[in-house]
């Protein structure tokens, strides 16, 4: 889902960029509260950042006969709500751009906007829904870093067909060629982060119950959580 | 092993199946150039469509060969992967370290006088 340096025109990437700015900002606020107030979640920030770190270094073959990469933003929005993620994300998309020339700074906008806000949004809605109507936690969790990858890619198709219609068939045209690059290649990854994330909650719920419940992974009472403790937090 | 144990596996081999078919089952072999990366497809694509279009802004550093960049993509890895394990590892080392402490606990108060003594002489 990296758009290349320099492959959106300029007002695109501006645009872009002005559209991820204040999600990214409010994620900077969300994520110093959450470490001033609760200084003993940092180790578990970080392994949520180290997760998005490998799944989104990995490479794997897929169905069309191409190579996509997973994003791992999933168990983040799930663990920290999706604004913390957007900072994550931002982290590593920064780091690619910078040392591996992949995606790039005039798309950083663009490509936060995708993995690091897009996806992470879609996958929390889906597994906060799941939760709410009550199937069991690991369901959720699958389906919800499932939506987040897959819509990350289809997010990214939609910014290219939008700077680059086509020219017979317009935006529709080329979103049908970007999203049959894309979004079919993200399937069976998005399986497989759904799959990987499924493994880590499992070992949390193992490792770290507590820190589980405080962020309302996992239930004290039997009750789901409302909508209004949703917001709050 | 734990049925815990083998739910995981279980999960880990599933990911390496979905990995591994594509390549046993030859799903690239009607491309000139199997299994490339599809953001690099997205390149060729926006050329298609617009012939013309010139990147206007080229990265700031670009490592110099493919060995350098596979290096970084590992580093990556290496550093994710290395935070979770020590977050794992860290998690695993206090759980057990508290339970051998709720553990001496009881032994000590079984014990009682001579467990009291004993750690005075500490």
């Amino acid at each position: 889902m990296h758009i290349a340096e320099g492959f959106l025109p300029p007002a695109h990437a501006v645009a872009w960029g002005v559209a991820s700015a204040p999600f990214v900002v409010h994620g900077v606020r969300s994520l110093t509260r959450e470490v001033r107030e609760h200084p003993e979640s940092t180790l578990l920030l970080g392994a949520s950042g180290a997760f998005t770190f490998v799944l989104s270094a990995l490479k794997l073959p897929s169905v069309t006969g191409s190579c996509s990469h997973p994003t791992g933003t999933g168990l983040g929005a799930i663990l920290f709500r999706p604004p913390i993620m957007a900072v994550l994300g931002t982290i590593t998309l920064l780091f690619q751009a910078l040392l591996l020339a992949h995606g790039g700074l005039t798309t950083l906008g663009a490509n936060v906007f995708s993995m690091a806000i897009a996806g992470p949004w879609a996958g929390y809605a889906v597994y906060a829904l799941l939760r709410r109507s009550n199937a069991p936690l690991m369901v959720a969790v699958f389906s919800g870093a499932f939506v987040a990858d897959l819509s990350t890619y289809c997010v990214t198709s939609v910014q290219l067909a939008l700077a680059f219609p086509d020219p017979g068939s317009g935006f529709l045209g080329a979103l049908g060629k970007f999203g049959s690059i894309f979004a079919v290649t993200q399937i069976p990854l998005a399986v497989s982060e759904g799959l990987l994330t499924v493994l880590v909650m499992r070992l949390l719920v193992q490792s770290s119950k507590g820190e589980l419940t405080r962020l309302g992974v996992l239930l004290a009472k039997k009750q789901p959580r409302t909508e209004t403790e949703a917001v709050t937090r | 092993m734990s049925r815990n144990t083998k739910i995981n596996l279980v999960l880990l081999l599933a990911v390496a199946a979905l990995a591994v078919l594509p390549l046993v089952l030859g799903l690239g072999d009607h491309k000139k150039e199997p299994f490339t990366g599809a953001d690099g497809e997205a390149e060729t694509a926006i050329t298609e469509l617009k012939p013309d279009y010139e990147p206007w802004f080229s990265p700031l550093y670009e490592p110099p060969s493919g060995e350098i960049e596979s290096a970084l993509f590992s580093l990556q890895a290496a550093l994710g992967a290395g935070v979770l394990a020590y977050y794992f590892g860290l998690r695993r080392g206090r759980r057990q370290g508290e339970q051998r402490a709720l553990e001496r606990q009881a032994d000590e108060a079984l014990t009682g006088a001579a467990g009291k003594s004993a750690a005075e002489r500490d």
